[in-house]
């Protein structure tokens, strides 16, 4: 039940946007697809408002912050990011008027640097040798130090992150696919996507592998992936979901992007490329079988790693 | 000696050691002079072939090896190595 309702008309204007949230394409792939009896797909996570698969996870976490009163007007919303979140964030807060403090690794892309500062967002850069973990310190020391002012969203220990996929991405699926999906692969990284949709999906039929992608080694160029070995772990990730854990060559992946834009059409982000990786090599793997993948975001805010490899 | 900053993802094969010093001239030998003593690291930090992941990002004070001479990068005494990690988390 809703205990606490803004009804500021910026905050009617949020609850408008769920509109503009999730229901992406399930995209076929075709020529990349090494195995006749296996059908992959991808979801075109980029095609909702903020650019990425971060609009669900962020759009939930803000709708239940604001109904339950958590985020009451006057409050920062706080959060720990590597860019996406940060940016899906920044554009439901700007139309919800809420202000917007993100603590973000020292070594974000430029075009995230960027969007984010052109959304107005209060940025606070943290150490680049400790990726996000140390931005989540950070994140957690200011909310600790000033609570009444931060609402910190805490999207990797958050369940309303996981849920976002729980109850949309993996509807999606099941729809899009006639229930045919017989494997679900995706990467980890805040898990949200993972958990979310494999839960739901093993809710519907049991049956179905859901299979994790993680970078092989603990040092990658995977942005958005997380070394289970070596990285803090979400709080949110359920160890005991998965069928298998795959590893994934960065290398690997960044040939799959140079493919997937020359035979697809598609202009794919490293960690969507090393998605289609996972599922190309699982393709090859089995007989005959349905496998959906998610494509988090397109190439575009990912010149300073995609361009070489374009033009290698 | 030069300095050697271990990102907090690597420090679980260095004993949670966050500095390395090393007497290496170039980034090559600091790199192979971490190794030797954190065998643990060398599937992180090297291919097949024994050079570094082009992937792996180094800096020698603020700079990318990349924009310098890469591997054969110059590393004086008071020289402070960095190797940058990716950025985690966010994607998914």
């Amino acid at each position: 039940m809703h205990t606490m309702i803004p009804t500021s008309r910026s905050v009617e204007r949020f609850h408008e946007l769920q509109h503009y949230v999730g229901n992406t394409p399930l995209y076929p792939i075709t020529k990349l697809s090494p195995n006749p009896k296996v059908k992959i797909y991808a979801k075109l996570e980029w095609q909702q408002m903020g650019g990425s698969v971060k609009a669900r996870p962020a759009y939930n976490i803000m709708k239940e912050a604001i109904e339950s009163g958590k985020l009451n007007e006057g409050k920062h919303l706080l959060d720990a990011t590597s860019g996406n979140t940060g940016i899906a964030y920044a554009v439901f807060a700007s139309v919800a008027g809420i202000p917007l403090t993100l603590a973000v690794p020292g070594n974000v892309t430029k075009e995230r640097k960027n969007i984010l500062q052109a959304l107005g967002v209060n940025l606070i850069f943290t150490s680049p040798f400790e990726s996000t973990d140390g931005s989540q310190r950070e994140a957690l020391a200011l909310a600790s130090a000033e609570p009444d002012k931060y609402f910190y969203a805490d999207q990797y220990n958050n369940d309303n992150n996981w849920k976002a996929h729980y109850n949309s991405t993996a509807e999606e699926i099941i729809r899009q696919t006639g229930g045919q999906i017989t494997h679900f692969v995706a990467g980890l990284g805040t898990t949200g996507t993972f958990t979310g949709t494999s839960r739901k999906l093993k809710e519907y039929d049991p049956s179905i592998q859901v299979i994790g992608l993680q970078p092989e080694t603990a040092l990658h160029g995977l942005e958005g992936w997380k070394h289970l070995e070596t990285a803090k772990v979400p709080g949110i990730y359920d160890d005991q979901l998965a069928d298998d854990i795959q590893g994934v060559d960065t290398l690997g992946a960044y040939e799959v992007l140079k493919d997937a834009a020359r035979y697809e059409s598609l202009f794919l982000s490293p960690s969507s490329a090393a998605n289609l990786l996972g599922a190309i090599l699982l393709a090859e793997k089995i007989e005959e079988g349905t496998i959906v993948t998610v494509f988090p975001d397109d190439a575009t805010k990912y010149s300073e790693v995609v361009d070489p490899i374009l033009k290698s | 000696m030069a300095r050697l900053i271990i990102p907090t993802p690597l420090r679980k094969f260095t004993a949670d050691q966050a500095v390395f010093e090393s007497t290496g001239n170039n980034v090559k030998e600091v790199i192979n002079q971490l190794i030797d003593e954190y065998n643990g690291l060398k599937q992180h930090l090297l291919d097949e072939r024994g050079d570094i992941r082009s992937f792996v990002r180094i800096y020698v004070g603020d700079e990318d090896i990349h924009a310098l001479n890469r591997e054969h990068t110059t590393v004086e005494a008071n020289s402070v190595v960095s190797i940058i990690p990716a950025i985690a988390g966010g994607s998914y």
